[in-house]
């Protein structure tokens, strides 16, 4: 049962890079090129979802994906145009078959049973609608191919069936022998083996036949030795099973083309040396799924054969029944390589999470040794005496790098599939609030962290909905201001210093900048004779309680604004900004670290203690003169900080380090914003530089604590605490007064 | 151990002084011994807790174990000593004076902890028992953290 259920994990981890190429193939047509190639990778997507489910008994997952896949066939066939209306409804079929397919998978409780039977219906339609009169016989056809398909495993023992008739194949096949032909890779040869050798060792089973074809092999001065070309065809005359054959090419099988079948089989076997059609023979289906033609012509192919040519019965059996030992490693490579030149798909392993996590954690610590082990060198002044422990020790600095950028890039995965999702968005929302809206993206293959990838989508989705919603007008409106009618949003990922850069941009009306203003003195978020500049005016969209029930709409509404974006955002340690042009457009700009394993942090001392301040919480440092710092209520001390006065947080005595708060007049103010908005200044004694600090977890092995969010090993080897400034800001409010204080006019 | 162990109630344990007395843990629930490293302190914790450490890159608490029963403490120095120990899940360091003695006991030969006994050491003292003269209290280390205590806060 388990080994059952472990394959049933991989059929649905499939599913889902299926469904992947899937949409994308599918935005590949919507976007008009509507080349076989493409609808055949739909088709081929569809259709080993089918097979998979079926073999599952998934029934509902198998008759959606038999509709899908009977649409498919049709465009394939060409006997139905990939127009707009049917690339929009496969599109919408292919959501439902990812529902089908969470609901199957236990993901999600059910399907919208109205919304899959509409599409269905309007697949039918499609398939039927225009092309009726060979329909019937189409239907048929599908109908044929898809029930064996349905039982499973039904067909597998049927096809099996020709070898059961092996006593009529052992008796013509002792005089007759077998057929072998061998073509050898690059590999082979590589390994160490040679062909003369295999020959020697066939020979050894009886008289036979040898043929070279050597047609492939280039001139002279095109040839690389390295390479072969050539194929051999042995004709081998002995009373010997085919496993005795192939027991001579054991040690090879992964490293040549290997195909071997009855001598006589006259017209199938004839082919057989021909070398496109060896992939043909020895791939039915690169999925190791079953191809319906191979069904239907493996069903077919029984009647006619038995009367006329009595030899022949056993060719097909021993070529399915070869399929899965022999030329399973072979196979792939080869139905890819005619298939599919320019796309060479990578060569992938699954690993489980858990073991890549052991590695990163194992190469954090890595490097931290390292760094520590550089400072010890330094300290004792060995490296200075010693040019080879210096060079040693530089090596071993850029191995460790070279080490630890590998790992992460384990983990690092790019922003494609989150990308994919948003073209569907995008439709969704401009139907909704009838905008024609074209979506444009750019640097999908930008890689970040498998943990910031996943979290991104969330945020995307806001401001995407957020940019059509808010940011473009209505088509009427944009004809007015002379834009064309259908509005643009571009959306961009990039590489920038060390970050993830995520830009959202509409060509749209811009932030109306009095509105914004107006808004934020009604919600009291700020005073009505604020002086603001035009970019803190735009960043008021972030403040929480900004966005309320005046803006809901169905679409950008739902109770979310930007400050949830905001917080969303600074959770995986980013920053959010935007810039606008009243008329022509706004751009959001997303910028996040390149993994959540790292912080970038300041480095600060206070009371002895070295800590660490996340720098996405830091806005400013100052050095606050005496007389800089009031009292409010003679306890509580605040400090100017451009037009308001912040809280001035000591941290050494908040965390308990010391009793009395650094001197006025000494340390420095670090000047942070919480998730909330709210600003504060910390007190500490030094800054100590900026730096990328790997985090340790406190829970491990401890347990929480309050004002700090995590731990991490510095150069000299001791651990460091990394604030949590929400936390020290809210404990350090607790006390004082009140809220951060505006200034009155 | 040369001798056939017939009596499966064996035990081997890890003796460590603090002060004058003796204690003993499960030798399995000891990783390693190493030496006092200056911890960094973690603010708003209990006083036995004496900070982390980075153990090969992990961050590893420091209980003062002596503080943790009761007993008087002094400043750590370099002759103190941490045992790495395994308790529920987690890694954690226990300062101790010196560790003693490797000893082997049958679970016949421990008493239970005696009235006497304040509660904290109660706590913790499984049972004792004599060796060579010597009184040894064997620990349970399942409660050495706070998070009992300061989920009750």
């Amino acid at each position: 049962m388990d080994a059952f259920e472990a394959i049933k994990a991989t059929f649905f981890q499939e599913c889902a890079e299926l469904l992947a190429d899937l949409e994308a193939k599918l935005l590949i047509l919507e976007s008009g090129q509507t080349d076989l190639e493409t609808i055949n990778a739909v088709f081929r997507a569809v259709h080993s979802v089918k097979g998979g489910a079926g073999a599952f008994g998934l029934e509902a997952l198998v008759r959606f994906a038999h509709v899908f896949e009977t649409l498919m066939d049709e465009l394939r066939a060409g006997r139905k145009e990939c127009d707009d209306v049917t690339v929009r409804t496969l599109l919408r079929a292919s959501d439902v078959l990812a529902d089908h397919i969470a609901a199957a998978q236990g993901l999600i409780p059910d399907v919208d049973e109205a919304r899959s039977a509409g599409l269905v219906a309007e697949m039918e339609v499609l398939t039927h609608g225009e092309a009726s009169a060979p329909a019937a016989v189409e239907e048929e056809e599908d109908d044929f191919g898809f029930t064996p398909l349905t039982v499973g495993l039904a067909p597998l023992p049927s096809l099996d069936l020709p070898p059961l008739d092996l006593p009529p194949l052992a008796a013509p096949a002792g005089p007759a022998g077998w057929r072998v032909v061998f073509r050898p890779h690059n590999a082979m040869y590589a390994h160490a083996n040679e062909t003369g050798l295999l020959l020697r060792e066939l020979g050894r089973l009886g008289p036979m036949e040898v043929s070279l074809d050597d047609s492939a092999v280039p001139p002279l001065d095109a040839l690389n030795p390295e390479e072969n070309h050539l194929i051999w065809t042995i004709d081998l005359t002995a009373d010997v099973t085919e496993a005795a054959v192939r027991e001579v090419f054991d040690f090879v099988e992964s490293d040549c083309d290997l195909n071997v079948s009855p001598l006589g089989g006259a017209p199938f076997s004839a082919d057989l040396p021909e070398r496109p059609s060896l992939p043909d023979l020895a791939a039915p289906a690169p999925a190791g799924d079953l191809d319906i033609s191979a069904l239907l012509a493996a069903a077919a192919a029984p009647a006619p054969v038995i009367e006329a040519a009595p030899v022949a019965v056993p060719a097909p059996a021993p070529v399915v029944a070869a399929a899965p030992a022999p030329s399973a490693p072979a196979a792939p490579a080869a139905a890819n390589a005619p298939a599919a030149p320019p796309a060479v798909a990578p060569v992938t392993i699954r690993v489980d999470l858990d073991r890549v996590d052991r590695l990163i954690n194992a190469v954090g610590e890595l490097v931290i040794q390292q760094a520590m082990l550089a400072q010890r060198v330094a300290e004792s002044g060995m490296a200075a005496r010693s040019s080879a422990v210096m060079m040693g020790l530089e090596d071993l600095e850029l191995l460790t790098r070279e080490i630890q950028d590998s790992v992460m890039a384990i983990r690092a995965q790019p922003v494609k599939s989150v990308f994919q999702r948003m073209p569907r968005l995008v439709r969704e929302v401009g139907d909704m609030t009838g905008k024609k809206v074209r979506l444009i993206t750019s640097g999908e293959d930008t890689e970040v962290d498998k943990t910031v990838v996943e979290r991104l989508a969330e945020p995307i989705t806001h401001m995407l909905r957020n940019a059509i919603d808010h940011g473009l007008e209505k088509p009427e409106d944009r004809e007015a201001a002379g834009k064309s009618p259908e509005g643009a949003v571009h959306l961009a990922a990039l590489h920038r210093s060390g970050r993830i850069v995520i830009e959202i941009s509409d060509d749209g009306r811009g932030i109306n900048r009095e509105r914004v203003k107006g808004i934020a003195i009604s919600r009291g978020l700020i005073t009505e004779d604020a002086v603001l500049t035009d970019d803190e005016i735009d960043n008021l969209i972030f403040l929480p309680g900004f966005s309320t029930a005046e803006t809901i709409t169905d679409v950008s509404g739902r109770g979310v604004g930007m400050d949830v974006v905001k917080r969303s955002i600074q959770a995986l340690g980013g920053r959010i900004s935007i810039s606008s042009v009243p008329g022509k457009g706004s751009t959001f700009t997303l910028s996040l670290p390149l993994t959540l394993a790292v912080l970038d942090g300041m480095v600060v001392g206070a009371a002895e203690q070295t800590l660490v301040a996340p720098l996405t919480n830091i806005v400013e440092s100052l050095t606050p003169r005496a007389e800089d710092v009031h009292y409010v209520g003679g306890r509580d001390a605040v400090i100017r900080f451009r037009d308001t006065y912040v809280p001035l947080v000591d941290v050494a005595q908040t965390m308990g380090f010391r009793d009395a708060p650094v001197a006025a007049g000494q340390g420095v103010a670090v000047v942070v914003e919480t998730e909330s908005g709210a600003r504060a200044a910390l007190m500490v004694d030094a800054i100590q530089g900026q730096r990328q600090v790997v985090i340790k977890s406190l829970e491990t092995n401890y347990q929480q604590v309050p004002g700090v969010a995590a731990a991490t090993i510095l150069g000299d080897g001791r651990v460091a605490l990394i604030l949590d400034v929400d936390a020290i800001v809210a404990n350090a409010r607790r006390r004082a007064s009140g809220p951060e204080l505006k200034l009155a006019s | 151990m040369t001798e056939p162990q017939t009596n499966a109630a064996v035990r081997e344990l890890i003796a460590f002084r603090i002060g004058e007395q003796e204690f003993c843990v499960d030798i399995m629930s000891v990783r390693e011994i190493r030496g006092w490293t200056p911890a960094t302190p973690l603010p708003r914790s209990p006083g036995y807790m004496k900070g982390v450490i980075n153990l090969r890159g992990a961050v590893l608490p420091i209980v003062d174990l002596g503080a943790r029963f009761g007993l008087r403490t002094s400043e750590p120095t370099a002759r103190h000593v941490i045992m790495v120990a395994h308790i529920g899940g987690r890694t954690v360091g226990l300062l101790v004076d010196a560790v003693s003695d490797i000893i082997q006991l049958t679970d016949g030969a421990v008493q239970a902890t005696p009235d006497v006994a304040s509660d904290e050491v109660r706590t913790f003292v499984k049972g004792i028992f004599a060796l060579d003269g010597r009184m040894i209290s064997l620990i349970e280390l399942g409660m050495i953290l706070p998070e009992v205590e300061a989920e009750a806060a």
